[in-house]
């Protein structure tokens, strides 16, 4: 595998030269993201059909068998519907905004690494780089809300704005605890340390298990999902911010919100699951291709989000706020302080 | 030219035309979004720099969370933009006296070699160069002071601006999550026995 990959570096440098290197980096961002939309469109299959079980309903059962061509025949629907642009919106923002919420959400992949060394960027800040582009997101909801002049959407995004300002401090120090241990900002590295003989011992989540959870739902209020997705609020502001759009306005939405749930399971994976290692390292286990492992990780994390859609209520905003800087920033802070005096000692077993 | 040059040219060229929009834009949203791509064409040139740490930080912080505030209350604001251009030509000159000398200061800092490494080759490292690191152990040996009086001067601003905004309402209800959650069903609920009656209508029946 790896020597197929440098008979085709090999080739395309003699071939191309100079030109080589874009083009080397358009086809690596062609891999991670034709995979991505595809996983998107099945995602909302998946949902809607676990969340379908679990309410003892059947689910998308009528587009091809057990419903499998529903998400192009949504996808196509999506496309052939009207961008209806409200008269009293500020137009250049209102259709910048979907591809605002969009490009954060597919930007962040190019740190992610899907293997030893399989990233479109072995950045040595990585973490730090999914920070910034997850924390750029809102930026798409705030102006939605702003531009669509409309009342709904513009409580949607205050709220959003307010969420992710408050979960993203959570985030940050819980991500804070997996560099002290980690003792780096690269992913690569990240899942490295993870690596003993223990197996699935040795992944972070045994030492940082609040950090995991604090992460895992700061991940989920990140995305807007259930039940954190005030900014949608359904039953109380139509569809927030993003009520005026329709069509593949819309679609963009949609899949940016999947795209970053996407996202937030790798990380997740990636920083407390030993990513692409396998739980135990002896014969069956570690004959499965690392990537398949990390795979299996960020479908169970998926799982989890479509498992919390279907059983919680939505939270209220106040009590969201409380959640977030009452229980989430001081726990989180703590543990800083334990995990870094507890690398101090012989118990540190990491 | 080199590519770096041009993309330098290209960052330094959004920064400034974005730089001017803020202040020229009708528009308060328009005027800041137009610092959030000012600050991202600078995170640019900052990379272009190697300085990935600030870059990113830049980026995660202004942009990530100050200016998010910053369009959350721009937005719910109404600016009476009439009001605000109000003695605009009175105040003028003592703008344009205050702009000489900021611009007189950067002179100063900049030009003097001591300050500033102008003219001086920045030193390229290799790319598993950490510069997270680096500024890690520079902060907390040669700059620790500093930093210490940073950290305490940013303490103060936030309980400065607690201490502004904490007050109490005595109209306000809220909830103790404690108790709520502390709740047995027993609290709520009383399961009384009712002994039956006999049936009403079976005699009748009958």
């Amino acid at each position: 595998m790896i020597e197929l990959l440098h008979t085709i570096q090999q080739m395309g440098q003699n071939l191309l030269g100079a030109a080589w290197m874009p083009v080397w980096t358009a086809v690596k961002i062609l891999v991670i993201v034709v995979p991505i939309m595809l996983t998107v469109a099945y995602l909302t299959l998946a949902e809607r059909k676990v969340i379908g079980f679990i309410q003892v309903r059947i689910g998308p059962n009528r587009v091809g068998p057990y419903g499998l061509l529903q998400p192009i025949a949504d996808g196509v629907k999506l496309l052939f519907k009207e961008i209806i642009i409200p008269s009293g919106s500020n137009k250049f923002l209102f259709v910048a905004a979907p591809i605002l919420t969009l490009t954060p959400a597919l930007a962040a992949w190019a740190v992610v690494p899907f293997g030893f060394e399989m990233s479109v960027s072995n950045a040595n800040a990585g973490l730090l780089y999914i920070l910034a582009m997850t924390s750029l997101g809102v930026y798409g909801i705030i102006i939605a809300g702003w531009a669509s002049n409309s009342k709904y959407a513009f409580l949607g995004a205050m709220r959003s704005a307010a969420q992710i300002v408050s979960y993203e401090i959570a985030m940050g120090f819980a991500l804070v605890c997996v560099l002290m241990v980690a003792q780096s900002m690269n992913l690569g590295d990240i899942v490295h340390g993870q690596q003993s003989k223990a197996g699935l011992f040795g992944w972070y989540f045994i030492p940082l298990f609040p950090m995991f959870l604090v992460y895992l739902i700061a991940g989920v209020a990140e995305t807007n999902r259930a039940p954190f997705d005030v900014a949608e609020g359904e039953s109380e502001i139509v569809a927030g911010f993003h009520v005026e759009y329709s069509g593949m306005a819309f679609a963009l939405f949609f899949l940016a919100e999947y795209a970053n749930m996407i996202l937030v399971a790798a990380l997740t994976s990636i920083m407390f699951l030993g990513g692409w290692l396998p739980p135990f390292n002896i014969a069956p286990f570690n004959l499965v291709p690392g990537l398949f492992w990390l795979l299996g990780k960020m479908s169970f994390v998926l799982f989890l989000f479509l498992w919390f859609r279907a059983t919680f209520p939505r939270y209220r905003y106040d009590q969201l706020m409380r959640l977030g800087w009452k229980v989430f920033i001081p726990l989180t802070l703590v543990w800083v302080a334990v995990v870094g005096a507890w690398m101090q000692t012989p118990l540190w077993l990491w | 030219m080199s590519f770096e040059t041009l993309v330098f040219y290209l960052f330094a060229a959004l920064t400034v035309f974005a730089a001017l929009r803020v202040i020229t834009a009708r528009n308060p949203v328009h005027a800041a979004l137009f610092l959030v791509l000012a600050f991202c064409s600078m995170a640019g040139i900052w990379m272009l720099l190697e300085a990935e740490f600030l870059a990113i930080t830049l980026v995660l912080v202004y942009v990530g969370a100050v200016m998010v505030l910053f369009l959350f209350v721009v937005m719910m604001l109404d600016v009476d933009l009439v009001q605000l251009r109000e003695g605009f030509w009175r105040w003028f000159p003592f703008g344009l006296l205050l702009a000489a000398i900021m611009v007189f200061e950067m002179i100063g800092v900049l030009g003097n070699r001591q300050t500033a490494g102008t003219g001086a080759k920045l030193a390229k490292h290799a790319a598993d160069y950490s510069n997270t690191k680096e500024l890690g152990r520079l902060i907390y040996t040669d700059y620790v002071y500093a930093f210490e009086l940073a950290a305490v001067l940013l303490l103060v601003a936030i309980v400065a601006a607690i201490a502004l905004t904490l007050r109490r309402r005595k109209d306000v209800k809220s909830q103790n999550v404690a108790r709520q959650v502390s709740v047995r069903r027993e609290d709520n609920v009383r399961v009384v026995q009712v002994p039956s009656e006999p049936k009403a209508g079976a005699a009748k029946t009958e």
